[in-house]
């Protein structure tokens, strides 16, 4: 066996980054900051997104994210959701940069590239992607590329510089889980053949605790996710879920399952029954 | 003798300040005084060590951004 079963030194490293949680999880769509907080801290998180915004046209009470986030605890993620260009992405990439630096934030350097093409389905456009990546690797930031599940367009955005690819289990917010696990799978030997260890994070659509559990188990690096504990009933409690779950796929992947079969295999000996089987 | 005054545009919205104003004087006069936000004065981001220094010119497109939750 050479899979690393030691899960003290089993690390997520994306670019220079590393983080002992597999777990990325989103700032956005709490009921409050409090809430939020809490809800991060049990997840075990390392690494939160945040979303970059024209100043004081958020929150009309003048509460700010960053007083309820203990910057020196979290490598923030700096996302450019909301941008349907690629310049426009790569503005808001530089401007998140610009106030992690301020921060001194070591998420400075790197960004959630998301160039979406429509509002209603929040699909990413491949082409514009594939450009902003390629201007903001030029420009010394590590992309992370929010993208389908499209084993074709993630191996592009990789060739492209992309510091890890980040193929979305379902529509952002949807909930549906990963609905293609076939194509997660190619986007893994795609990203990952001769380049074992390149990140492949399964980025949107997670609704449960199962959904992580089964992107775990496909073997991918990692979970990014907001509404799946955001819009829980109870938040803190799927906080919770969510880290064991992210865990437990983790473990379970790489323990190497059972082969499915279609017919049973007994588990105890078949020697010395007293019963005998009906013919 | 009344001080000149030029327009610019602030996230979006037309904004009168006093000619030759600097970015550090446009924040002040916003109100913005946290330490963590972002200026972009037209399409180019202005790295904060340069705010006392940025003149700003009749016309001139500015955002101020902040970080806030977001997935």
């Amino acid at each position: 066996m050479s899979l690393a079963t030691d899960t003290t030194t089993d690390v997520l490293q994306l670019g220079t980054h590393r983080f002992t949680s597999r777990l990325i999880v989103g700032t956005g769509k709490y009921a409050d900051y409090e809430i939020m907080g809490e809800a991060l801290a049990r997840s075990g998180t390392e690494c939160i997104t945040v979303a970059v915004r024209r100043e004081r046209l958020i929150d009309s009470a003048g509460n700010n994210l960053l007083d309820f986030i203990d910057t020196s605890r979290y490598t923030l993620l700096p996302n450019t959701a909301g941008c349907f260009t690629a310049e426009d992405a790569v503005r808001v990439a530089r401007l998140g940069r610009e106030i992690l630096l301020g921060l001194e934030n070591p998420g400075a350097d790197w960004v959630k590239l998301e160039v979406l093409a429509d509002k209603r389905t929040l699909l990413p456009d491949p082409v514009a992607t594939l450009q902003a990546t390629e201007q903001l690797v030029a420009d010394g930031f590590q992309v992370l590329c929010y993208t389908t599940d499209d084993p074709v367009t993630a191996r592009r955005l990789k060739q492209a510089g992309a510091t890890s690819v980040m193929p979305a289990g379902s529509p952002i917010g949807s909930g549906q889980g990963v609905l293609n696990p076939n194509n997660i799978r190619i986007c893994l030997e795609y990203l990952k053949e001769d380049d074992p260890e390149y990140p492949v994070i399964v980025d949107a659509g997670v609704g449960t605790a199962s959904d992580v559990t089964i992107a775990m188990e496909l073997g991918v690096d990692g979970v990014l996710l907001n509404t799946g504990i955001a819009h829980a009933k109870d938040p803190l409690r799927m906080a919770d879920a969510m880290r064991h779950a992210t865990e437990a796929g983790r473990l379970a992947y790489l323990s190497g399952r059972i082969p499915k079969r279609l017919y049973a295999t007994a588990s105890s000996p078949e020697e010395g029954v007293i019963s005998r089987p009906p013919r | 003798m009344t001080s000149l005054r030029m327009r610019v545009q602030v996230n979006g919205e037309s904004r009168e300040v006093a000619a030759g104003s600097t970015v550090a004087a446009l924040l002040g006069e916003l109100g913005v005084t946290q330490p963590h936000v972002a200026v972009e004065l037209n399409l180019e981001v202005v790295p904060r060590a340069q705010h006392r220094d940025a003149i700003l010119r009749e016309g001139d497109r500015l955002e101020v951004v902040t970080l806030v939750g977001g997935g």
